[in-house]
């Protein structure tokens, strides 16, 4: 699991690669509460082009950045997710809680 | 119904494991010819069923875990995913949505997942004595969803 940053005009844009599982969410949640204290952007958007795989791990990483996220009054989205981390969500019925996007083009 | 094959692995109850099982089970479902999206559904179920194990079973010490798969002649794959941890009071409120004794790191939502991905999911459980969660699905054929 690895975690790219980018920061431009008020929105935190936070890209993950790899699988986001119980495994690697430790250190994915220490890392985006990091960043969000750091830059307290008004929105955060989750890039999950690269997640390869999810599990309920990674709804519990979403919550925890919705909540950090509402308490500096901004928003959360997830954009560029792929189909086994959308059917996860969609399963946990956490798409009725944060706005998903998924990829324009061709599934990855 | 015939059993036609079978695996099993055994692991210690370290996190860096969870890829490395569901994995293992993917790669032993694949002689079924699924799906990717079958078989992204086996790999999901195996994670929560594992990490359940590390997270809960073994909450502050290192554990064995087994996991058993198994292969019938109606192309249906069984999971069996075992520990010896601490076991779990009142099954059917653990399986409820939402419900969970990890704080706010999950999301009490591993057996609702495991009960959507899979066909069946049986839950056994003895405090003080280890959870064993046994879970089925069946692989349509290639020529069956044309
Ligand atoms: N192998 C196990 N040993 C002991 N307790 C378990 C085990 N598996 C599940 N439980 C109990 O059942 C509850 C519900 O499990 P479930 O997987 O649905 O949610 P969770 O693990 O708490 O959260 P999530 O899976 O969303 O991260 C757990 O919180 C725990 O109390
Ligand atoms: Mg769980």
């Amino acid at each position: 699991m690895n975690l790219e940053t980018e920061f431009v005009g008020g929105t935190l844009r936070l890209r993950f690669d790899g699988e986001l599982d119980h495994h690697a969410a430790k250190k994915a949640v220490a890392t985006i509460e990091e960043y969000i204290d750091a830059f307290l952007p008004r929105r955060c958007v989750m890039d999950f082009s690269g997640v390869t795989f999810m599990d309920s791990s990674g709804i519990a990483v979403l919550i925890k950045t919705r909540k950090r996220m509402g308490e500096l009054d901004g928003t959360l989205g997830v954009e560029n997710i792929r189909k086994q981390p959308m059917r996860v969500l969609r399963a946990a019925g956490v798409d009725r809680i944060v706005p998903i996007a998924a990829p324009a083009a061709k599934e990855a | 119904m015939d059993e036609i094959n079978s695996v099993k692995i055994e692991f210690l109850s370290r996190s860096r494991n969870e890829s490395f099982a569901r994995t293992a089970v993917a790669c032993f479902a694949a002689q079924l010819d699924p799906t990717l999206d079958e078989l992204g559904d086996i790999k999901t179920a195996v994670s929560e069923a594992v990490t359940n194990c590390i997270v809960h079973a073994y909450p502050d010490s290192l554990g064995r875990i087994s996991v058993k798969a198994r292969l019938f002649g109606d192309s249906s794959l069984e999971i069996a995913v075992r520990d010896w941890g601490r076991g779990i009071e009142d099954i059917g409120a653990a399986r409820a949505p939402m419900f969970t004794t990890g704080g706010d790191e999950r999301s009490g939502m591993g057996f609702s997942i495991m009960e959507s991905f899979m066909d069946k999911l049986r839950v056994r459980s003895k405090p003080g004595r280890g959870t064993t969660v046994t879970m089925t699905r069946r692989i349509a054929s290639r020529a069956d969803a044309r």
